[in-house]
């Protein structure tokens, strides 16, 4: 305990040495060159940004997507939260979505968004998005920009070492934050030592269309699995995490699990434990997770229960799993573009600690063990030690890379960026942030092929940044030019959610095959109302399903009769536009849900009870022609026992 | 004679680009439409430029109440003029093959240009009236009614040839691929007739 209280004074010393240091810095971000920064940002009416830039949500549990320089917000894409805007997670289609073990979830905490890749390099196929909370990874298609899968992580809790892909998209890889008992049962905690697991879990991606499957789970010792990144060239086909709380305790975590000066980074070969699962290795566990998908033809999501999965245990696969000692509680755990280095970035240190693959290799090759944890060789740390970067900041959490030899670290409690060299592991420059930073990221910043010309610092408190909004503030943002020696702070702006990473891209890959409709001619969905011949009302029971067209600017039909107080009213909506951004939206008066905003194309499903007799409108929500204010209509509901039949009409 | 059969048997068959090529193309920009919308007009009938353009222009028309686009279907000229061009191209070649064999004199060549300009003002002169019809034969009950400052209503002709701005609309009307390669192809008619015409001069003061 002492030891501790004497660190934490320490940091709180250093903590106000760099406060200071970091006044002197503001003051020269603020100079005679600012006029020449609003340049670099200005994209001007008309013209379009360089990046996109797709920010996590947080405990929105969303995806944002920005526009690099600009910090312009062009979309939120719901993913693990329900989104009243388009009726995702409430419209019929996609309540599915969000379906989990635990039932519907509608909720998330979404952290690390990646994009798919070919070769290490980004091909904007698709993002991948880890949900925190209730362990589930989302694939968003990156042509509609719409979430079309979202799979469930049983034996897994805190997800948040993902979602993380390997080099061609083999893989997008998961690991629990927390250790859990496997399987879960009724146990006292405080046993939790020698007895929790902690799974890793490898979800393969089928290459053709993205489909994800939950291939095996590597069943670790129970520490805190906090970050991972892949190897990529030479180191193709291994894995890292970082871990904390290699203590194994179960109360009170910020002390008890940061005794141990050392804890690891776990360095896993998938391809050897691949070829050992291909080759019948690995055990079936019985398992209970959700295998929920989204089609862009039937636009409707369906839900399966998955009931088994593979779990592996890394002790029988030899020469598959090692522990590299890494100081101070690592939190990021990054692979520059070469494959050779990987830096944990130890959050209770003013150091980062760099690894390097060939001296791991090396010293796997040596047998040059330190012991063993859980049946896992332990490298000595300093035979796989590639060099220090004695920073002089404070806290460290994540590293990204520009692609020139060049690697950002952000450091939390000192707030601010350290640009240093990799290989010499010099400092060459350092900037504040405002405040507090998180992740960093440069487009491409984590795959082999950097786009090193800007990189965003997401940060955790924003306080006097922009015109105060009461208690509860957006996070900020800052944007820095990183293509000279210096960094330069050149914009700041406010995030949505909670950005914890983000993944950016170069707009000339993504922007040319953004789809712009949805074709009414490829619409399977069962309930679609091609055709507005096809328009009716059908009565089953007490369910009533209305199969509605709309275009500029009526719907069809849009006078109903015959509905009853104690029906559930099943509004099936297609929008027949063809054209570009002509969406129309839905609303019912009282309806216990959301409206739908329906594409061009699309068909959307609400669910109405109508609860009191009387004449009730709804109409479009969508600003979409100039008769807008004349698109809408009214359902006549009657007392429960009336006799009237059913009826529509439009224009009659 | 023989140069001048040969451009006569070349020219009208460029009219065949006719069957693949657009003969005119109209293009609708608007605030609301950065990339326009547009319809290609061929002899076989009108196709929009994107997939999507005449079922959106027959939307945006219908708040004018104009009609909607004629399909092939709807218009006797969709069915004849392919057989005009087809029977043109034909006797053209006709005449240029008897020209080769001495057969008729270049005169006749002249003679199918004229018979061709004339077709070809009174397809301008039906695709003009068409325009008219379409463009201020209104739907008595359309939702918006605009009238000129002299009080009669707006009409939405489109221009035969050229630019003009129709309510948020800027419309350009141009001959396409097609059109030119017909203009080439009754220019090379021409040509022959004087090609012709060259190649019998020197024998006259012999005979």
């Amino acid at each position: 305990m002492k030891k501790i209280n004497y660190s934490i004074l320490a940091l709180l010393g250093l903590v106000m040495v760099f406060t200071s240091c970091n006044d002197s810095g503001k003051k020269s971000s603020n100079g005679a060159l600012a006029s020449n920064n609003a340049e670099k940002v200005y994209v001007a009416p008309g013209e379009q940004d360089e990046f996109y830039a797709f920010m996590s949500g947080g405990y929105s549990g969303n995806l944002t997507v920005y526009g690099l320089p600009s910090g312009r917000m062009f979309k939120e894409i719901p993913v693990f939260s329900q989104f009243p805007t388009s009726g995702y997670g409430y419209s019929e289609e996609t309540k599915p979505m969000l379906n989990t073990s635990f039932g519907f979830v509608p909720w998330d905490d979404s952290h690390h968004p990646d994009i798919s890749q070919t070769n290490g390099e980004l091909d904007g196929r698709w993002i991948f998005i880890n949900g925190n909370n209730t362990p589930r990874i989302a694939r968003i298609s990156l042509s509609t920009f719409e979430t079309e899968e979202i799979i469930e992580l049983p034996n897994s809790a805190g997800n948040h070492s993902s979602s993380f892909i390997t080099e061609n998209t083999e893989y997008v890889v998961a690991g629990t934050r927390f250790s859990v008992p496997v399987p879960q049962r009724d146990m006292p905690i405080n046993e939790y030592k020698g007895n929790f697991k902690g799974a890793l879990s490898f979800v393969s991606v089928d290459p053709e269309d993205g489909r994800l499957d939950l291939k095996f789970q590597i069943m670790m010792p129970g520490f805190n699995y906090d970050l991972s990144h892949p190897g990529r060239g030479k180191s193709h086909g291994w894995f890292f995490f970082t871990t904390y709380n290699t203590e194994e305790a179960n109360s009170l975590l910020e002390v008890n699990a940061s005794q141990n000066d050392k804890d690891f980074i776990a360095a896993i070969n998938w391809k050897k434990i691949e070829e050992y699962v291909n080759n019948g290795g690995g055990t079936k566990m019985p398992a209970n997770y959700a295998h929920n998908v989204y089609s862009d033809e039937t636009h409707t999501a369906t839900s399966t229960m998955e009931k088994e999965v593979l779990t592996v245990d890394p002790t029988k696969v030899p020469g598959a799993v090692y522990f590299l000692p890494t100081p101070k509680s690592p939190h990021g755990c990054d692979v520059d573009p070469t494959g050779n280095y990987i830096i944990g970035n130890g959050k209770l240190s003013a150091d980062l600690t760099v690894h390097s693959f060939d001296k791991m290799l090396a010293a796997i090759d040596g047998k040059k063990f330190d012991g063993e944890a859980y049946g896992i060789p332990i490298l000595k740390f300093d035979d796989v030690l590639a060099g220090t970067v004695k920073s002089g900041g404070l806290g460290p959490l994540h590293t990204e890379f520009d692609g020139k030899g060049n690697a950002y670290t952000t450091f939390f409690i000192s707030s601010e960026v350290v640009k240093w060299k990799l290989g010499t592991w010099e400092v060459i420059d350092r900037k504040p942030t405002y405040y507090s930073v998180g992740h960093l990221m440069i487009p491409g910043g984590n795959s082999a092929k950097p786009f090193g010309k800007y990189v965003v610092a997401m940060n955790k408190i924003t306080k006097d940044r922009y015109l105060p909004t009461g208690p509860e503030l957006e996070h900020s943002a800052q944007l820095y030019d990183i293509t000279g020696d210096k960094m330069e702070l050149i914009y700041d702006f406010p995030t949505h959610g909670e950005p914890h990473y983000a993944a950016g891209i170069p707009a000339e890959i993504l922007a040319p095959k953004s789809q712009k409709i949805y074709k009414l001619a490829e619409n399977k969905h069962p309930m679609a109302t091609l055709g507005v011949n096809d328009a009716r009302v059908e009565r089953k029971g007490n369910e009533v399903h209305v199969y509605m067209a709309m275009i500029r600017s009526h719907f069809t039909p849009d006078n109903i009769e015959g509905i009853k107080v104690g029906d559930k009213v099943y509004f099936h909506i297609t929008n027949h536009e063809q054209d570009f951004d002509v969406p129309h939206g839905f609303a019912m008066i009282g309806a216990n849900n959301s409206e739908l905003l329906i594409m061009p194309g699309q068909t959307k499903s609400l669910v109405w009870e109508p609860k009191e007799v009387g004449v009730w409108p709804f109409y479009c929500t969508d600003f979409c022609s100039a008769l807008h204010q004349e698109m809408q209509g009214y359902v006549r509901v009657s007392p429960a026992n009336s006799n009237i039949d059913l009826s529509w009409s439009l224009g009659e | 004679m023989k140069k001048a059969s040969v451009l006569m048997i070349i020219g009208p068959l460029l009219l065949l680009g006719l069957y693949f090529f657009p003969l005119w193309n109209i293009m609708l920009g608007a605030p609301q439409y950065p990339e326009p919308l547009g319809m290609n007009i061929h002899i076989t009938g009108i196709q929009g430029v994107s997939e999507f353009d005449l079922q959106n222009i027959d939307g945006l028309n219908h708040y004018i109440g104009m009609k909607v686009i004629p399909k092939p279907e709807d218009m006797w000229e969709f069915t004849v003029f392919p057989y005009v061009i087809g029977g043109m191209v034909a006797l053209g070649v006709i005449i240029g093959i008897f020209g080769l064999m001495h057969k008729v004199s270049y005169k006749w060549f002249l003679g199918w240009f004229i018979l061709m300009s004339i077709l070809g003002i009174l397809g301008m002169y039906d695709f003009n009236a068409w325009l008219l019809d379409y463009g201020s034969n209104l739907d008595p009950h359309a939702i918006i009614k605009v009238v000129n400052p002299d009080g009669t209503p707006m009409t939405y002709k489109p221009p035969l040839l050229g630019y003009q701005k129709m309510l948020n609309f800027d419309v350009t009307s141009l001959p396409h691929t097609g059109a030119y390669m017909m203009f080439i192809g009754m220019m090379l008619t021409v040509v022959a007739f004087f090609v012709g015409k060259k190649a019998i001069k020197p024998k006259t003061p012999l005979s």
